[in-house]
Formats: C-alpha cells, structure tokens, sequence
C-alpha cells in the first residue's frame, strides 16, 4: 500500500490572545497521496491559512496545536527538531502564497532568491545552481528568463513574480507544494495562465499540492480531491468529481446554490443565499457548527453533541451531517422562485466617444520636463436605459474605474460626450452639479471595508447623506427615513448607533448600498460590488441589488471583472481593453460566439464550479500594456492568439473600426468575417 | 538622475537665499544694530555716539544694496574717514581694502567678525574642524549601538529583551544634553573624577579620553534611543513582512533570515533618519559645547548671536544650512540607492 | 547651621506632596475602575509604560496645580543667609528646611523646582496646541490639493525645517526683539489659526443646521476673541490673565519651531487618507473640499496626530528647557528648569544640589510623555 504523503489526524489549533482562546481549526483530517492535488475550500476565516501554516511549522507564537497529529511522509511534524524542520521546509515542503510581491524580498535579485533555495539544501556550485534556476524559469514558463534573473522583484508584473515564486517553491524539488490563493491577486486571464501552470507542473514533477481556496471553480479545475471547510471544521471532503457531483452537505450544497454559475440568471434561476453568517471562532454553536444557518436543521438533532466525519455514499466521501439520509439532496431550493423579467425603459446615459488622459508630471514647483500622458480611457461609447444593468467587464488597468470617475464628476472628460437625461455632465466636476444630478448617480464602492468612515456611527453616515441631498425637512423626518432604509436593506434598525468596524464585511456592504439608494437615484454605479465578499455574502448583496434595482427601476452599471457574476445580473455588456471597447451586445451576444479573441480568453478564463460543463482552451501571453505606454494598432495585439489569422500585419498599424456585427452587437477586431462565423463556443 | 540633482539644487539654492535674507533682516533689526554699537563702542555711549558708528561703519546704507555686498553681487564700500573725508578700510582687523569691491559669499569672502576681530573664515575653519570632529565621534559611537540595540528589539517583537530595551531608549530619548550632561558630570566628573566636567583643554592640548568622553557621550545617549526606536520599528515591521515567512519557509535558519533578508530591508528607514539627524545633532552640539566650554561651531554661533555679530551669524547660519540640505539629499539618494524599488525605474 | 537628616529629608520631601499623592490615588484608582469604559485611556493605563506614563504626567500636573500649597518658600525669595545651603538645611526664621539646599542666590531649589513645573505645564501643551492647528489647517489642503499648494507650503516648512534652532531661538527670542513688532505679528498669525480652524469645522460641518451654526460660530468669535486679546495684545478685557511680552514671544518661537513638523505629519497622512474609499464616497455626495478634510480625513487622522502630540509636548518642554539654558526669553530670576540647570550647571565642582532636582524633574516629565506615547501607539495598533 502506498504511504501517505500528508496525514493529518484530528487537528485543533487554537490561538491565545490576551482576552480569550479562539479555537481556529478543530477536529481537522485529511489526506494527501502522492502525486495527488488536494483543494482545501472555504470562506475567509474559515481556518485554511492556519491549517497550512501548521504544516509548516509556522504558526503565530500565539497559535498553538492544541490537538492531534501532522504526518509527513510517515513523521510526526511536531518531533522534528529545529535543524529537522529547516530541512523540510523548502526542500521537501513548499508554500506559495496570495500576494507575490510581497513574498518576494523587494531589495534582492530574483537570482539571488532563487539559487538560495539550492544553496541551503543542496551541495552545489554557483554555476550549477544558476543552471538549475534558469531552468525553473523555463519551466515556469518566463519570457527572457536570463534577464529577468537580474531583475529585482518590483520590475516584473504580478503574473510574473507569482511565477518565480511557483518557481522558487519547485526548485528544491519538494515532494509537497502548498499553494494558499495563489491567483486571488491577480487577474482573471493571469489566473488561467497560472492555473494551466500548476496544474501542468504538477503532473510533470508528481509533486503533491494542496490547494487553497475560497473558489471552487479553481479547485474543480486543479484538484483530483477537495476538503470543504466551515468555521474550522472540515465538513466535507471526498474525490472532487463526487462532491461537486453528489453534494451531501448542507453548508456545500449552500455554496453551490448561492453562485451564480453560467446557466443561471436573475429572472430564470436567482441565486439563494445561505442565511446568517459565520460564527466568530469563540463563539461557535453546541452541535452542528452549521446548525443557525442550515435549513435542514433539526431541534435535538442538529445541536445535541460534537459531530464526526461520516461515510456519505461512497467509502472516500464523508461528510459532517447528521442528516445526510433523511435529506432530499435533488431538490430543488427553496425561495428561489423566478421573476418576471423588468420592462426595460428609455435612454438615461449616452457615452459618446468620451476620453479621459492624465497627464503625469514629474515635479510641479519647477515645472517637470516630459509630462507623460496616460490614455486611461480612450474612445469609449454605449448607451444605458432606465432599469436597465449594462455590465462593463475588464482587467485592471482597462480604464473601468476611470470611466465611473468621469460620470460621477470625480474627474472630467477630455474629449467626448456623455448625456445624462439628455444633458451633458462629462465636463462637469462634482462642485458644479446640481444636487439633483448629484443625487440621480450614485456609487457602491468595491471594498465595504473601507467605504464607511471608522470614526462615525452607520446611521449617522445615512443622516448626513441624506441631508447633503436635501431630502427631509428635520432631523427626525431623515432619522426615520434612515431606518427606512436600513430596512429596505434588511438590517435591524438597532445598527443605526453601531459603529462601522462592528459590523461584518456583508454589513457594511448593505450600509454601502442603502447610502447610495438613499438619494433615490436614476443610475447606480457598483465598481466590483461584490469582489471582496465570500461566496455566500455575495449572493445575499446580489439579490438585495437586484430586488432595489427592480422596485426602483434604476439603470445600474456593473463593473466587474467576474464573468459569471456579469451574465448572471446584466442585460447587456460592454467588454473594454487598455481604454477601449473592444466589444459590446446583449448579455446573450457576448456569450455566443463570434467572440473578440479578448472575450473570447475572458470566457475560456472563467474557473466553472460545474462538472458538467466543457470549456476550451485559449490561454493568452503576456501582460496588460501599460496605460502610458499602448501598443500601435490594435490595442490587443500584443496578447491576441488569433493576431496571425489577419492578414499584412493590419493588427499592429491601424486601430480597427468598431464593426456592428448584427443588431447592437459590435466588435473592435481585424478578423474577417470566415474566422469570426466559424468560432465555437467556449463553454458547452 | 542628472535631472533630479538639477533640480534639487535649484531648490537648495533658492532655500539659502530665502533663508539667509530672513537671517540678514533679523540681525539688521534696529535693536540688534543698536547692540552691535553698543558692544563695538563703549558700554554707556550716547544714541548719537550709536548713530555716528553705525552710519560710519556703513550699516546706514540700503538693506538690500547691504544684502547683495555680502552675497557678492555688488561692491562693498569702504568706510569714509569723516575727517579727511578719504575712504578708509572698514575693519582693519581684517585688512578690507580701502576701495569698493566685490567680496562677497561667492567670492569667497565671508566678511570679518567683529566680536573675534578677525576674518570669518579664520574664525570658522578651525571651529568647524573642532566641531566635525567632536560629531564624528558622536555618531561613531551613537549609531552603531543604538542600530544595534534597535535590531536586538526589533526582531522579536514583544519579547522581555524587546521591552527592556524599549523603555530604555524611551529614557534615553527623555534626557535632553542639557539634563544628562549635568547628571554624567556629576557622576563622572565630580563624585568619582573620572572623567573631565570640560573640554576646554581639547583645543590646546589636543583630545583625550579624560576631556573628551563627556561631550560625545552626552549628544550621543540623547539621539541613541531615537534611532534604536526607529530601527526597532522598522525591524518589526520586516519581521511581519511575507518575504521573511517566505526566507523562513525556504529553509533558512532565524539568524540567516535575519543577517540575509531582513537586516538590508530595515536599515533602509533608519538610514534616512541617521542622515537628518546631522542638523539636530548640530544644536545638541551647540549645547555640549557651551555647556563643556569647547571652542567649536556651537560655541562661536552662541557668541556671535550674544553680540550681533553679523557676519558670523550669516557664516553659521549658511553652513547649517548647507549641512540641512545636504544630508537631506545625501538622505534622499542613499534612500534611492538602498532601495531599488526607487533606483531602478 | 542645623541640618535634616537624608531619611528626614526624604519623608519631608514625601510629606510636602500629599496633596499630590491623593489626588494621584483617587486618580488612578477611578482610572482602574472604569477602564473598560474609558477607550483607549483604559487600555493605556492598563499596560505597564502607560501606568507609568500617566503617573509621572499626572504627578507634575498636581504638582502644578498644588504648587503653592507644596513649596515651603516663595521660589524667587532670597534668605542670604541660605546661599548654597546643603540639602536639609532649616532656615531659621521660619524655621522650615530647605529640603532640596539652597542655590547660590540662597533660594530654596525645592520650592523652585516645583514652581517651575507651573511654566512648563502651561507653555508646552499650550504652544504645542497652537502649532497642531497651524500644522492641521495648512497640512490638510497641501496633502489634499497636492499641485503647487502643497509645493510652496513645503518649501516653507522645509525652509523654517532647515533654520538650526538655537540660531532661530538667538534670533526671535532676544530681548532686543521685543521692541519690534515681529514677534507680535508671529503670534498674531498663529493665534488667528485655531480660530479660523473653528471656523472652518462649524461652517463646512453645519450647512444644514443654521442655528447651530451659529451658535458655535458665536462662542468661538467670544472666546478666540478675547483669548486673542490676552494672548497677542496682553489686554485681558476681563483681567482674569496676563501673558506677558516675552511669554508670548516663546509661544511663537516655539510654535514656530514645531508647526513644519506637524505640518508634514498631517500632509502624509492626508495623503493616505484620501485614497480611502470612505473620502470617495463623500466626494461623490459633492461635500465640500474642507469638508472632507475637516470631518472625513481628520477624525481618522487622530490616532497618530495624538501620539505625536504626546511626543511633541515632550519635545516643546525641552526646547523650553534650551531657551532657558541659552538664558532666552525667560527672565533671569525665572524658576523654569532649564533656567534652573543654566544657573548651576556652571558650578558643579562646588555644588551638585541644585542642578539635579531641576535636570531629574524635566527628565522625568519628558519621560511621562514619551511614555505615555509609546503606550498610545502600542495599544491604537492594535485596535
Ligand atoms: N495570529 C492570529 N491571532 C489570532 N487569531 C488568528 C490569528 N491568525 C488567524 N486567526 C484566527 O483564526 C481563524 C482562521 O484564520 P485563517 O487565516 O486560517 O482563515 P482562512 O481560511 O485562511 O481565511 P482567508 O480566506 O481570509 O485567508 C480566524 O478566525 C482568524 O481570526
Ligand atoms: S447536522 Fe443538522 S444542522 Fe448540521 S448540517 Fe446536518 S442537517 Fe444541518
Ligand atoms: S484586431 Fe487583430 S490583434 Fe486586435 S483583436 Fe483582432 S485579431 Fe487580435
Ligand atoms: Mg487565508
């Protein structure tokens, strides 16, 4: 029989703070064969970090293993001594995690980091060394590996470094590689080229992996098995293929239902979020953690003792549940019922060719000597009607924010128009509009932890918003209408005196919504509404933003690099690149080829949560160009995989035409009109 | 880079003009003016006597066509000999022409001061040497241990030696030269007569432990705990970085991540810090040189302030100045220098 | 002469505080009681360097307030027969010991020590009060303007940055300069901006409630008003205060001499401040510039504008100590520390009695602020 790898036996780490001991990881098993990729999932806090770090030895000196045993390759980690355990870490474990900048030291070369690695594992020689390191690049798949070596780690783009650090981790030759959100940082299209990466070293070197991450669609795509957890508890775990394929625990089939996988849309199949929110780590229910948030809950039960791992249909599929028999898992969820879809109604806001540069000087008290121009929005028009969701989807740096600046009058066109309720506001700044047109937009900020001021009270926040808009005569009219909100929000009215960090990430996301309804506004702008919340707290935020939006018939435009969250809320979509739209059309349009080879790598990025579902492949190369500096022609050309199928070099001279291809539906691309009819669908 | 320095100089030098015009303007105040005469005549001379000097001595004419002879962008005038009527050279003591010349700071001339009765740069020189010495031996004593005890605290945050040294450099930070130097006096120089309560004698008889060691311990326990607060911080702030779990994790040993990873990364911040402490150092100096009667800069910037010497109080506010400025650059490139995020565009 | 005994003198010493002492208790034990209740305070005090910050602080505060109640003698009296006088030595006619010895003026450096506490306790805080407004209303638009404001504001904070202190000190605080109007006008400019900050905080904060507006705008003209009368003009209306010329003139200098660093602080931390979503939402409310600045950045801005209050008042009281050292701006006879130091530093050979009273209480006031400072940034880091 083949030894494990990784066995950890009923885990519990805790960590001992001054006031209480949080309990962050209890009871926790798994296994890892060789060669085998294990995903570890889970909402943030949920214990996946501490669990790896633990691997590793390397928890916060106030974190202590409180319980049970980690294995590798047949040792016990805690007896390992010091010289011991520096062995292990590096040459046969080995971590890569979320921010690749910051884990690579900012004042060294990246060829003295690497051949570190070696040095202190290995016997070898400079040269020998330097080889081996060249090599790991090549592998990792790094253009111009010999230059880069001379770099330091701020020269290269997120992508890259988070492949030197994948490369860093592989030199050793570990036997375990742990990867703790290696993607969450970067972009869509990066991920999917690192993703493509790891999957393949994988099967190249054999080195097992865990996985960590808070997105099942990346663990479906890279792990041949996956540990659900909750609240420090892994709650289900088996080969990938059975979980995702027969779930049979509440908290995952939870997971499933609140994301808004790509058959779903809002009308059709709304998502169904799971109630409640995570328990604090000291404060977790007798019984069933899960137990206030199940639907399946039952009194006696649920909430009597402790629950283990049980056997779930197959001998390697268990799950935490008591209930795994009586539940009917094929049925369908309950409260999702359709909507009528909303009655779409005339234009609001026309964009018509509208330009945003910066100029960026060097100094200003003497005047730099070359300002620099970054074309941050560069011809952009689209058209957005009253109850209508037009998606606006894009990598960073594609000027999605830029363009949001300039309708909120944050900033002011440079050329161009954008007619709001048939009058112009693009040279407008904030301090010039009317409080009506001020009112009439409003945004949703991305990071709901920073959208409120820490220094005064949620309902205070309301009030003065509110007030700046004029609405309410007194203090007591706006203190009630206040509440009224945080109704409409569906958040008790005693949060009106909490202050901002005393609510949940969710929370304050609702305050940010209620703020921005508040002035009952035509256009919402949301600027990744959901990006920074956990799968379950987004699909809460999503139907709350839906419901507002359909009561209040108000145009909304969704920025949002998440394709399924796009096609699941919008009716339409605008897909931009370095400043340009590259692509626009109904939701359906853009989702059936023909594709802009760029939509069409967005597509074939998306992690799909679905076993189901057949993708093809398009990895691009590269990076995004910067803003200051954009390629000639095509602003695509330097990624583009279909760029050969375009004849006499057109791509990289002149800037192709916006070209309707059928009602409303327009792509900005050389590709004659065979190469476009002939491509297939991404997804089947 | 060749842009930047350009650029920076140009500031530089416009800060001096800005700064010595402020300067020139407080000491040609009418009651400083009126101190000057006193202290060149005698002490109970009448307000006509006081008059007469100072138009004699040309402090009558136009404040800026004044300003500009000391920059050097105008002539210096001599004196006129009211009697004969026939110029005469201003102070003789400092063999100024008799004729009107361009002699100014960018001549090279720095004027003639008329407490010490000698030429400004004769006065300064050696003073400044006095006082670049007695700084170098501050700072070689005070940033190797204070950088030292700032790593000890910083690497492992919260631990008994981490606060044992913390409170101390808090208490090190709370002792003004003037303080401590009284309070080392006493222990050393008069209970137990170790060491010497002044430097008077270093000038003369050259420097030795015996006078020597007060006056550089003093300025030195004062900036020592700032700069041990510093590097702890900034040693701390490393330490919680992901690139040392990242070091930690590849297999290094604590000491090999300290020596290798952290220590380049945390002397980043207290390399600046050292660099401007040049100026501050410069008024504890002028402190421990009065206090332990050591002829140097502070010294004679006290004596020239006390007697509107206005000559020398323009020497010394234009080498403070310069020194300002040039460990601010000094600071600001080696910041580029150590720090390739900002050196390698 | 007679002479205590150094156990007498130390439980007489002890004796003379009492009313320090109990206030100190009654102090500390509220401040334990209820520390759950008091914020940060209570997790300030509850850590060791913050216990000991607030008790130096608050012992020179009683001190200060209690000071004629605790010195045995008048701090400027001179009883020739006391001169240098030994510690412990009992003066005859009233027979009390001069508990501290005698200084060469035959004053009793204990009762001089105390008193001096009084001067410090007022100017630091006060003169530091004063340039955290200066440095709040010009370090807030250079930071949230940036472009050619916060250029000439930090060149000029830069230039006064660049002026060594002593020389700036031998050149505003002279004698002399007293009879020119610029140390009135200096004064007159930084007493004007902790008004027009008021000013500023009422008007953008209460748009939409005129009457109290109004209100705070009224107490603010009457009371900056008639502190300003005190202050610049020395013309009490109400004869309640006397600052005199040459106190006001180290409030400027002092002012002067720690607003550029204030002013930077604030410039970088309106800097990072700004970029914070909470300072764009306001924005896209359409608030005004100062009010976004005054009631969107600076309450989150406090944390460390606190800490670096604490650090600075420590920083005043020694330049303080330095002006009277240089024998600056205070007059002779002044009982202020750093006067104190000046006059004994000189004769250390013959005696050590009167410099270390004077050098052990501003080192361990200073030492209560740094203290107290570090305690403060500890416990708001973790928050
Ligand atoms: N150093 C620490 N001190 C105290 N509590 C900690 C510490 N580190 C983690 N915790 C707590 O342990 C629990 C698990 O944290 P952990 O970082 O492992 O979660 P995670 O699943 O990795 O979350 P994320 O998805 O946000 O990375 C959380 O409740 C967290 O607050
Ligand atoms: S044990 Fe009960 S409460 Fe827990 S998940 Fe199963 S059904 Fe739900
Ligand atoms: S124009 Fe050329 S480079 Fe641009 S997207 Fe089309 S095929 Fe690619
Ligand atoms: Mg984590």
């Amino acid at each position: 029989m083949v030894e494990p790898i990784l066995e950890i036996s009923n885990l519990s780490i805790s960590f001992f703070t001054r006031a209480v001991e949080i309990p962050a990881v209890m009871d926790f098993s798994c296994k890892i064969m060789p060669g085998e990729s294990m995903g570890l999932v889970g909402e943030s806090g949920c214990g996946k970090s501490t669990v790896a770090l633990a691997i590793l030895r390397d928890l916060a000196r106030i974190g202590r293993i409180t319980d049970g045993t980690i294995k590798f390759n047949g040792r016990d980690m805690a007896t390992l001594s010091d010289e011991e355990l520096m062995r292990v870490r590096g040459s046969e474990i080995a971590m890569v995690y979320q921010e690749p900048m910051a884990s690579l030291n900012p004042t060294m070369k990246i060829e003295q980091q690497l051949t570190e690695v070696l040095f202190i594992h290995e016997k070898v020689s400079k040269q020998e060394a330097y080889d081996r390191a060249l090599e790991m690049m090549k592998a990792v798949r790094l253009p111009d590996p010999e230059r880069m070596m001379r770099s330091y780690p701020h020269q290269l783009s997120g992508g890259q470094q988070q492949r030197i650090v994948i490369a860093m981790a592989l030199l050793a030759n570990p036997k375990l590689l742990i990867l703790d959100e290696p993607t969450t940082a970067l972009d869509v299209t990066v991920e999917a080229g690192i993703v493509e990466l790891v999957k393949d070293l994988g099967n190249r070197f054999g080195t097992s992996m865990l996985f960590i991450s808070h997105n099942l669609g990346l663990i479906l795509e890279t792990c041949d098995r996956v540990t659900v957890m909750y609240s420090g508890e892994a709650v289900e775990s088996g080969p990938i293929h059975e979980v995702f394929g027969a779930v049979r625990h509440p908290y995952t089939q939870g997971l499933f239902r609140s994301m808004p996988l790509l058959g779903k849309n809002r009308n059709s199949s709304p998502l169904v979020p799971i109630p409640g929110q995570l328990p604090l780590p000291h404060e977790r229910p007798q019984g069933c953690n899960f137990g206030p948030r199940c639907s399946y809950f039952t009194d006696g039960v649920c909430n009597r003792a402790d629950i283990a791992m049980l056997p779930a249909g197959t001998p390697s599929h268990q799950s935490r549940c008591l209930r795994i028999e009586a539940i009917d898992w094929d049925a369908a969820a309950k409260g999702g019922a359709a909507n009528v879809p909303t009655a779409i109604g005339e234009n609001l806001l026309d964009v018509h060719s509208l330009k945003k540069h910066y100029q960026v000087a060097a100094s200003e008290l003497f005047g730099g000597r070359e300002a620099r121009t970054v074309k941050a929005v560069e011809d952009v028009s689209f058209t957005a009607r009253e109850a209508e969701t037009v998606a606006i989807v894009g990598e960073s740096g594609c000027g999605k924010s830029t363009l949001a600046k300039v309708l909120l009058g944050l900033e002011t066109a440079t050329g161009g128009t954008a007619l709001f309720d048939a009058t112009e506001i693009q040279s407008d700044p904030i301090d010039k509009r009317s409080t009506k047109l001020i009112s009439s937009v409003q945004m949703i900020f991305q990071n709901p932890f920073d959208t409120l001021n820490p220094s005064y009270s949620v309902g205070s926040q309301i009030v003065r918003t509110l007030e700046r808009f004029g609405i309410g005569s007194s203090t007591e009219e706006r203190e009630s209408m206040m509440l009224e909100l945080l109704d409409l929000v569906k958040l008790p009215r005693a949060f009106a005196t909490r202050m901002p960090r005393q609510l949940s990430g969710g929370q304050k996301q609702r305050i940010g919504v209620a703020r921005a309804f508040a002035g009952r506004p035509r256009m919402i702008i949301a600027d990744e509404p959901m990006s920074a919340l956990d799968v379950s707290v987004q699909a809460a935020i999503t139907e709350l933003l839906t419901n507002l939006q359909r009561q209040s018939r108000t145009t909304m435009l969704l920025i949002s690099h998440d394709l399924s969250l796009v096609r699941y809320l919008s009716d339409r979509v605008i897909v931009m690149y370095l400043g340009h739209i590259v692509e626009q059309g109904t939701t359906d349009q853009i989702f059936q080829p023909p594709y802009h080879p760029y939509t069409e790598a967005l597509l074939a990025a998306i992690p799909l949560a679905d076993t189901t579902a057949k993708k093809r492949k398009v990895v691009l190369e590269g990076e995004i160009p910067s803003a200051m500096s954009p390629p000639p022609g095509c602003p695509f050309q330097t990624r583009c995989h279909l760029k050969a199928k375009v004849a006499g070099g057109l791509c990289e001279s002149v800037v192709p035409p916006m070209r309707v291809l059928t009602d409303g539906h327009a792509i900005k691309c050389h590709l004659p009109s065979e190469v476009l009819d002939a491509m297939t669908p991404v997804i089947s | 880079m060749l842009n930047f320095l350009t650029r920076r100089l140009g500031v530089m030098a416009l800060t001096m003009i800005c700064l010595t015009f402020v300067v020139f303007y407080l000491v040609n105040l009418e009651p400083n003016l009126r101190k000057l005469a006193i202290s060149q005549t005698e002490m109970h001379a009448s307000d006509e006597h006081i008059e007469s000097w100072l138009t004699k001595n040309g402090y009558r004419r136009p404040f800026l066509e004044r300003y500009a002879a000391w920059i050097g962008v105008w002539q210096k005038q001599p004196n006129i000999d009211p009697e004969s009527g026939k110029p005469v050279s201003r102070f003789s003591y400092c063999d100024e022409p008799a004729v009107p010349v361009f002699a100014g700071v960018i001549e090279g001339d720095f004027g003639c001061s008329t407490k010490f009765k000698t030429k400004v740069a004769d006065k300064m020189l050696p003073a400044l040497r006095a006082t670049g010495l007695l700084m170098f031996w501050v700072m070689a004593t005070m940033v190797p241990v204070a950088l030292f005890l700032g790593i000890l605290s910083g690497m492992r945050e919260g631990s008994k030696l981490d606060r044992v040294l913390s409170v101390l450099s808090i208490v090190t930070t709370s002792t003004p030269e003037y303080v401590s130097g009284v309070v080392l006096t006493i222990i050393f120089g008069t209970w137990l007569g170790w060491l010497n309560g002044s430097a008077a004698s270093a000038t003369g008889d050259g420097i030795t432990f015996y006078n020597f060691t007060l006056p550089v311990i003093t300025p030195a326990i004062y900036g020592m705990g700032y700069i041990a607060r510093m590097t702890r911080a900034s040693m701390a702030e490393v330490m919680t970085a992901q690139y040392i779990r990242t070091a930690r994790l590849k297999g290094l040993s604590f000491y090999a991540v300290i020596i290798k990873h952290a220590l380049r990364n945390a002397l980043i911040a207290p390399f600046t810090v050292i660099m401007l402490l040049f100026p501050w150092l410069l008024t504890g100096v002028v402190i421990v040189e009065v206090m332990f009667r050591y002829q140097g800069f502070g010294l004679a910037l006290v004596e020239a302030a006390g007697n509107n010497d206005i000559d020398l109080m323009l020497a010394c506010s234009l080498v403070s100045v310069v020194l300002v400025l040039a460990t601010q650059l000094i600071s600001d490139v080696g910041y580029a220098y150590l720090n390739p995020r900002i050196r390698v565009q | 002469m007679e002479f205590l005994s150094t156990s007498d003198i130390v439980f007489r010493a002890l004796a003379q505080f009492t009313p320090v002492w109990l206030s100190l208790f009654v102090l500390l034990a509220l401040s334990l009681l209820f520390k759950r209740k008091l914020g940060l305070y209570g997790y300030v005090v509850e850590t060791g360097t913050g216990f000991a910050g607030v008790l130096l602080l608050a012992f020179w505060l009683f001190t200060a307030i209690f000071a004629a109640r605790i010195a045995p003698f008048d701090p400027l009296g001179q009883i020739s027969a006391m001169k240098d006088a030994l510690p412990g030595a009992i003066e005859k006619i009233s027979g009390q010991p001069y508990l501290f010895g005698g200084d060469k003026l035959a004053r009793d450096v204990f009762s001089r020590m105390v008193f001096g506490s009084r001067i410090v306790l007022i100017i630091a805080p006060l003169a530091t009060l004063l340039a955290l407004s200066v440095g709040i209303m010009l370090g807030l638009p250079a930071g949230y303007f940036g472009k050619r404001i916060d250029s000439v504001l930090s060149f000029l904070a830069n230039l006064i940055l660049a002026f060594p202190i002593i020389l700036l000190f031998y050149l505003l605080v002279s004698p002399g300069i007293l009879e020119t109007p610029i140390p009135y006008a200096l004064a007159g400019v930084f007493f004007l901006f902790p008004i027009i900050l008021l000013y500023t905080l009422f008007w953008s904060g209460y748009r939409a409630h005129p009457l109290q507006m109004a209100i705070r705008l009224l107490l603010t003209s009457l009371v900056g008003g008639w502190l300003f009368a005190t202050f610049v003009f020395d013309h009490d209306p109400f004869h309640i205060l006397r600052v005199s010329p040459s106190t006001l003139n180290i409030f400027a200098a002092v002012a002067l001499a720690s607003g550029p660093g204030i002013f930077r602080i604030v410039r970088g931390l309106t800097l990072e401040i700004k970029t914070r979503e909470y300072v764009q939402a306001a924005q896209t409310r359409g608030e005004s510039a100062w009010y976004i600045m005054l009631w969107e950045i600076l309450p989150n801005a406090r944390g460390p504008l606190i800490v670096d209050a604490c650090l600075r008042i420590g920083y005043t009281t020694i330049l303080i100590g330095a002006l009277g050292y240089f024998g600056l701006g205070m007059p002779p006879e002044s009982p202020d520390w750093g006067t104190a130091i000046k006059e004994s530093s000189r004769l250390l050979r013959a005696f050590v009695h009167p410099a270390l009273p004077p050098a052990l209480a501003m080192m361990s006031f200073v030492l209560g602020l740094n203290l107290l400072a570090d305690a403060l940034r500890e416990q708001s880091l973790k928050d």
